[in-house]
């Protein structure tokens, strides 16, 4: 009653202030200004929010908070595009939507997959708005109870996830996962400071690698090379079949999945710490296995749309409760956001544990800015989802190298080294490889994005308990086990059994045949030859600083046991068992007319040329290779294509105000802008 | 074609020369038109981009020409990448401008052997303060006379970043009072610090001014948490002294004094309060690289002495960075000699003690 009292009139003020044409006008701007910048994958929120923060100083708040949230908010959705239309995940927030989009984007159902995502991640914000107004008020006690064991189990929760994306071999999948936490652990320990799989001399290792590169490498490079080793569209069918309505009348079918994944993303997206990392997996898993029939998964099934999809937007709101209430951003489209506000007006708004007191109305405008950006930013995206589907049916071969060009530059986005084209190159190997022996991805994915909070939570986790139990066994006991801990362990239980029963059916990869054994066994010995080196560089580590040491040593040696448990398996099965899975035997990658290592040269050739003459040389000359060679184009074709490339590549850059990749010359000579 | 091109030549040598004919009377450096870039070698979260991103437009509208002024992030081995890449920068045009925070220091000063960069080669053009809090959960607190002596039986748990970054000063005091203190390593910043302590799973914590004014003074205004002292801040003798920003609450040195077996004097003394000179009153500071031209370190040094007197600038800044001191130009010179210069025996000290209580070596 009394939190009804307060909330009441402060909504209605919050109303009053949205509904301002000017504030409408600065929302509508901010979407557009988003939807223009969403378009580079890996770097969308940050990128943006740099480029008005210059603004904000002095400006009245609540046309700031339209201008910023317009922005921020249309990210998971523009996401979209890229993950459903050449399966890069844009963000960690649309990963798993890859998972089913680009599947339903190779069907020739682009459009129906695309508006299927819109709505459901306009119901997904706005169910996260409604929820947020009134758990806003009570949320503060609530994210209390979770503590580091709570969050431990979360984190654990998101991994058993890797149950349903094992794939048919569940002990592929494991190794998958443990091969992507081993990747996760490399770089300087949290705890000790420990270097794990990095010297003083390799600086660029002790940072480990960025999320941005490992999601373009594991998922982006090996579509992008298997696609142009077709020399077709992206779409099977040169014409789209199911359109825009289809998309929304799926999602309206399925909208209690909606709801229910709505849910998962505004709550999981409250706890701060994990932020949005895991709320996709939970709600693809989620989506899993409420479905009947689960055979199209992995090969295009709207429900794995609908279901990440709508979680990732409502996260978004979720998020906004650590970012409110405790002044802890959620991500780092957030951070820049809070340093924002502060910039606003006079500066008396304050984001943290006062927001709620002294700004009820402002806290409330936010959050409902954030579902009428939603809407306005669905709208746009649906209008505009039917004609850029048919990107899908343009001859892929011309889409590549700009591709190529996309990635190369995110990625140098996220280090502004050179290094992080090496890294992706080398993480685009391993996804190829994951990809055509039937590993599951996804899994390597989700070990990847949980490694660093299992291992923090892990950590503190246990130090923190002995600290208890040194006070008294009750007290250390009530710490571990608190009701939250025992339902999320239940919870996890359900879901690895029910995982694991219905994993065989799910194949992310799509049904592989085989039929040697030579290539998929060398690639499991590669793998359990690396982690192994993985593992005694970690048990190296002087006992001292055994806190980081003991979660590679761990994973470490379970991937092991798993490894070689495979490799067992594999030489008593006969070669023609799914186990020895191989894309290169049977199927569209056995039968493409381009073969997958002169592929791959196109895109290293671009690398290597990067770091002789820099990017926008090199990709100058990428291009017009790329177009008269491999595209067969005529010359004045080719020149122009690598002009409209090359332009775009610098507005942007010059816009957002980031630079290229720079090679050896740019170190001895001095060139002008974009050359630099 | 040729013809145009000599045209268009000819027009931009005119132009040209005719732009510095009007400008060059009025200023020895002109940025009109210019980009300056502000590098801050962490990330958009935290403190230090909050702090180039308050003063990034005050320096516009200060600076000669009004150039644009935009901050860039480079993150990357706790401040170490950036600033070994600034180390490498000869642009000394004033377009590049460089911010160092105390993470920045404490590895150069700790002999971390990721360190390439040396403070002497760069020009100090601006350098500001903060300082700290420590503070209790209210049952440990209501122990807590001024003095120490009545914590020695408890337990502390406290979120830490890690022993060798500023979290050095606050574990070094705790240790010197006699406090049984244990880090939890592996936070990602102080709000998760101060999470912690609000989920009751840590009983102490510290917070910078801004930090403390932003999040912890609420708690302690709801009962739920208990100031301790300030590290305190320095008066122009280069005495501790009570911290401006929180007179009522005693310094560690008025603690330690009143504490059994705390002394302020001797080795371990000197050890904290050089690094404690290192990381706080001089945290934050403005660079241009080594080898820029005195007049243009002087411009720069002008502006950020033009944005200091705005008659706003006290309320804004208090506001965003709380009240500390904050020196341009000579001012700035000597602060960072004082941030910079730690004697070897408290450098030797502090390392032989990281090295015996958290296992962390460096080399």
């Amino acid at each position: 009653m009394d939190i009804l009292a307060t909330a009441g009139p402060a909504l209605a003020d919050a109303f009053g202030l949205i509904i301002q044409p000017q504030v409408l006008g600065f929302l509508v701007l901010g979407v557009v200004m988003g939807l223009a910048v969403g378009v580079f994958p890996g770097l969308g929120g940050i990128a943006g929010l740099s480029l008005v923060l210059p603004f904000m100083f002095g400006m009245d708040p609540i046309l700031g908070l339209a201008l910023m949230i317009g922005m921020v908010a249309v990210v998971p959705t523009s996401d979209t595009f890229a993950s459903v239309l050449m399966g890069i995940p844009g963000s960690s927030a649309s990963q798993a939507t890859v998972l089913d989009g680009f599947p339903m984007a190779k069907n020739g159902e682009a459009a129906r997959a695309l508006s299927a995502a819109f709505a459901s991640s306009l119901f997904g914000g706005l169910v996260g708005a409604c929820f947020l107004t009134i758990f806003i008020l009570i949320a503060r006690p609530i994210v209390l109870e979770f503590r580091t064991p709570e969050m431990l189990m979360i984190t654990i929760f998101g991994l058993s996830m890797v149950a349903i994306l094992a794939g048919r071999i569940p002990l592929k999948g494991l190794a998958a996962a443990g091969l992507g936490m081993m990747i996760g652990t490399i770089g300087e320990g949290a705890s000790a400071g420990a270097l794990r799989m990095s010297t003083y001399d390799t600086p660029y290792l002790i940072d480990g690698l960025k999320l941005v590169i490992v999601g373009l490498g594991i998922f982006a490079i090996p579509e992008i090379v298997a696609l142009l080793r077709q020399d077709r569209s992206i779409s099977k069918t040169s014409t789209l079949g199911a359109g825009w309505f289809d998309g929304v009348k799926d999602w309206f079918a399925n909208k209690w999945l909606s709801m229910r994944c709505s849910l998962i993303g505004v709550v999981v997206g409250v706890i701060p710490g994990l932020g949005g990392s895991v709320v996709d997996w939970i709600a693809y898993g989620h989506t899993v296995q409420s479905t009947g029939n689960r055979e199209n998964f992995g090969k295009g099934e709207v429900r794995g749309v609908i279901g990440p999809e709508s979680s990732n937007n409502a996260k978004e709101g979720g998020g906004l409760v650590p970012t409110l209430l405790f002044g802890i951003p959620g991500s780092g489209s957030m951070a820049i956001f809070i340093g924002a506000i502060a910039l606003l007006g006079s500066g008396d708004i304050e984001v943290g544990p006062n927001m709620l007191r002294d700004n009820l109305d402002v806290t409330y405008s936010i959050v409902w800015l954030l579902a009428l950006a939603n809407v306005v930013g669905t709208v746009l995206c649906i209008a505009a989802s039917g004609g850029i589907a048919k990107m899908t049916t343009i001859r892929f071969t011309l889409l590549a190298p700009f591709l190529f060009m996309l990635i190369s530059f995110a990625a140098f986005q996220s280090g502004q080294n050179l290094m992080d084209l090496v890294a992706l190159f080398s993480i685009g190997l391993i996804g190829i490889l994951l990809r055509r022996f039937d590993w599951s991805r996804p899994a390597f994915l989700i070990g990847f994005v949980l490694a660093d909070p299992a291992e923090t939570f892990a950590n503190q986790a246990v130090q923190i308990a002995t600290f208890r139990f040194k006070k008294g066994m009750a007290e250390g006991l009530e710490f571990i086990f608190s009701p939250i801990v025992i339902v999320l362990l239940i919870i996890t239980a359900i879901s690895v059994v029910i995982g694991l029963r219905q994993a065989k059916n799910i194949m992310p990869e799509g049904d592989v045949q085989s039929n040697s054994k030579r290539a998929p066994m060398i690639f499991a010995a590669a793998i359990l030859a690396y982690v192994f080196v993985a593992f005694t560089n970690a048990w190296m580590i002087p006992v001292s600083q055994h806190a980081d040491r003991v979660f590679p040593m761990f994973v470490g040696a379970v991937t092991i046991v798993a490894l070689v448990l495979l490799l067992i398996q594999m030489m008593r099965r006969p070669e023609t068992h799914t186990i020895f899975a191989d894309k290169e035997s049977h199927g569209d990658d056995a039968e493409a007319p381009h073969g997958l290592w002169g592929t791959l040269a196109w895109f290293l050739g671009l690398l290597v040329l990067n770091s002789l003459i820099g990017f926008i040389l090199a990709l100058a000359i990428f291009l017009i290779l790329f177009f008269r060679l491999r595209a067969g184009e005529t010359s004045g074709r080719a020149l122009v294509l690598t002009g409209a490339g090359i332009a775009f590549m610098c507005f942007m850059a010059w816009v957002l105000n980031r630079d290229f990749p720079p090679g050896l010359l740019q170190a001895y000579t001095n060139l002008p802008w974009p050359l630099t | 074609m040729t013809e145009i091109a000599k045209l268009t030549r000819r027009a931009f040598v005119a132009l040209a020369t005719a732009s510095a004919l009007v400008t060059a009377p009025a200023s020895a450096l002109d940025l009109s038109g210019k980009t300056v870039e502000w590098t801050i070698p962490f990330s958009e979260k935290g403190g230090s981009a909050k702090w180039a991103n308050f003063f990034a437009p005050l320096l516009s509208e200060a600076l000669p020409g009004n150039p644009t002024v935009v901050v860039k992030f480079m993150p990357g081995a706790g401040s170490t990448k950036g600033a070994n890449w600034f180390q490498n920068q000869s642009d000394g045009d004033g377009t590049v401008l460089f911010g160092s925070s105390g993470s920045t220091q404490f590895p150069y000063l700790l002999g971390d052997p990721r360190v390439r960069y040396e403070y002497n080669d760069w020009e100090v053009v601006m350098a500001s303060g903060t300082g700290g809090v420590a503070y209790l959960t209210p049952d440990i607190g209501a122990k807590f006379d001024g003095s120490a002596n009545g914590l020695k039986g408890e337990s502390f748990i406290y979120g830490s970043q890690g022993a060798t970054r500023l979290d050095l000063v606050p574990l070094l005091a705790w240790k010197m009072l006699g406090m049984n203190v244990e880090p939890v390593f592996g936070i990602k910043g102080r709000g998760d610090g101060r999470l912690m302590f609000e989920r009751g799973e840590a009983n102490i914590d510290y917070q910078t001014s801004s930090g403390y004014l932003k999040g912890s003074a609420a708690l302690v205004e709801a009962g739920t948490a208990t100031p301790m002292m300030t590290w305190g801040a320095l008066d122009s003798d280069g005495n501790i002294v009570r911290d401006p920003t929180f007179p009522d609450m005693p310094t560690f040195k008025e603690v330690c004094e009143a504490t059994d077996g705390c002394e302020t004097s001797g080795e371990q003394w000197d050890a904290w309060k050089a690094f404690f000179v290192a990381g706080f009153p001089a945290q934050k500071m403005a660079f241009l690289p080594k080898g820029t031209a005195p007049e243009i370190v002087a411009a720069f040094a002008e502006a950020f002495a033009k944005v200091q007197a705005r008659p706003d600038f006290a309320e804004i800044s208090a506001k965003r960075l709380g009240k500390y001191p904050m020196y341009t130009g000579e001012g700035a010179e000597s602060a960072m000699k004082t941030a910079i210069t730690v004697n070897d025996t408290a450098k030797a000290f502090v390392k032989t003690w990281l090295a015996e209580d958290y296992g962390v070596v460096l080399e």
